[in-house]
């Protein structure tokens, strides 16, 4: 990220991200009537803590663990041609394999969509799943490609040139979500 | 530019290589290795991109490991190899490189019996080249698979100690193992007969032993190198069984090593020369390995370089 970008609002507090966690990882059940077959797949970087955050939900309100996934894109992604240096490839990481699971996709931000098709092709290189949903923390909107998510913790209106900081207490040291703005 | 970042368009060799930038290689080659393991094993990163694989001298494992990683990238590849192309018709090395130029190939592979002519190339051409194997002097993918191989093994090279075993002058194996072992804070010590050791090899900072023995004692990693049968017309041992009696690596000879020692070899394998089929297959033995590891290595250094052209463009 270039240029220098100054804090322009507080989304969520602490509190308001555990409310939220807890009504998603509700949903996740109701909609699915249970916790059978389901797998969250985080995505790295920031939907690993996310998928994290719900399956500890899941579990004290079901009572069972759910297996959890972590999906590295890099490979998948359509903008290799246009970004430079290179990524850090990272390693994807399933429990178990996804053939007829129910698999529900994490991420902290659904912005142009783009990640979530990379992720889509990725998940398809593992196999057939029965359904692939998509959990995000903070939904702000522009997208790109037609795809949309079927749990949303936020949504937020924000202008293109902003940033939408999502920070969690297992990769920054504290829940909570901003929005930046260029300085 | 980032801090981790790669920025060559060329891998000619480990020499001008820094320790951070070798342990981006390795790191990214960690996670390919699971690509590899993945019922479907192919990913599109490298979708459109086209690769030739040029080889002026005969390599079956090297090249078919490149082939591999091309294609689980997805990259379009091309194999030039001298027995059938006009490599062997008289055209000069820079004519050859200019005509595949002019097909616009984004990545070179390239081996050659004399040493330099990659970095010769890569200096020429706008492609990326990757050197696999010039001469005696450097074979850098295979230093690299060394390393991932010992890494998985030991958790880390630094503070290990280890021994290279054999014909070290006309390995170009070494060389590289060599200079990335060093800078990566590992002791290298070579082994082998005198008259298979370069004059004044200690100068590249390292050990030299004669015998078999004291390779072996106290070693981490033991790395046995091919005796090159078809160079035995130099006549630097009188026998392969004088050989395999004096520097072979057998069961026996390997009791008082050290507990947890691993053994490598680059292959091809000259069982009963220079390993004995018992060590090879042994529990110790990390070959195979190694060729797995090298598929990985190689997906690793392809992406890397694919990036660093495209900054440039």
């Amino acid at each position: 990220m270039s240029g220098e970008f100054k804090l322009k609002k507080n989304v969520l507090s602490e509190q308001q991200m555990a409310r939220i966690l807890r009504r998603m990882a509700g949903e996740i059940l109701e909609h699915n009537g249970g916790v059978e077959g389901l797998m969250l797949v985080g995505i790295r970087t920031r939907g690993v803590p996310l998928a994290e955050g719900l399956a500890a939900e899941i579990e004290r309100s079901e009572g069972h663990e759910v297996p959890i996934g972590v999906l590295d894109i890099t490979l998948y992604r359509d903008d290799l041609s246009v970004i430079a240096p290179q990524p850090v490839v990272k390693e994807t990481r399933l429990p178990g394999p996804v053939e007829d699971q129910t698999l529900v996709l994490c991420d902290d931000v659904l912005y142009t969509g783009r990640t979530i098709r990379a992720a889509l092709d990725a998940l398809t290189d593992y196999g057939r799943p029965k359904t692939v949903q998509l959990a995000v923390l903070v939904d702000r909107g522009h997208r790109e490609l037609p795809i949309q998510a079927d749990f949303v913790g936020r949504k937020i209106a924000s202008d293109p040139d902003e940033v939408v900081e999502v920070r969690f207490v297992a990769t920054d040291g504290e829940d909570k979500v901003m929005i930046m703005e260029p300085e | 530019m980032t801090q981790e970042g790669w920025s060559r368009k060329d891998l000619v060799g480990i020499a001008d290589l820094s320790p951070q930038e070798i342990q981006l290689i390795l790191d990214t080659a960690e996670s390919f290795r699971e690509v590899s393991e993945r019922p479907i094993k192919k990913v599109p990163t490298l979708r459109g991109k086209t690769v030739v694989n040029l080889f002026f001298e005969p390599s079956t494992r090297t090249r078919s490991s490149f082939e591999i990683a091309e294609k689980r990238l997805s990259a379009d590849s091309l194999n030039f190899s001298s027995s059938s192309s006009s490599l062997s018709k008289g055209e000069s090395l820079i004519d050859t490189a200019l005509n595949l130029q002019a097909m616009a190939p984004d990545l070179i592979v390239i081996r050659h019996s004399h040493p330099g002519v990659p970095h010769m190339l890569a200096a020429r051409l706008p492609s990326g080249v990757i050197n696999a194997g010039d001469g005696a002097h450097e074979h850098p993918t295979q230093a690299l698979l060394d390393a991932l191989t010992i890494v998985q093994h030991r958790g880390r090279l630094e503070g290990l100690k280890v021994s290279i075993v054999g014909d070290i002058e006309h390995s170009r194996v070494v060389r590289s193992n060599i200079y990335l072992l060093n800078k990566m804070g590992a002791e290298v010590t070579l082994a082998g007969p005198r008259t298979m050791m370069p004059v004044e090899v200690e100068k590249l900072g390292v050990k030299t032993v004669y015998t078999l023995g004291e390779a072996i004692e106290g070693a981490d990693v033991i790395m046995m190198l091919r005796v090159q049968l078809e160079r035995q017309s130099r006549m630097a041992f009188p026998s392969t069984r004088e050989y395999f009696n004096l520097f072979g690596l057998t069961r026996e000879r390997l009791k008082p090593a050290k507990r947890g020692v691993i053994i490598m070899h680059p292959g091809p394998m000259n069982r009963g020369v220079e390993i004995a089929s018992d060590v090879a297959d042994g529990p110790y033995s990390v070959i195979l390995e190694q060729v797995a590891n090298g598929v990985a290595v190689r997906m690793a250094v392809l992406y890397l370089l694919a990036g660093a052209l495209q900054e440039a463009e």
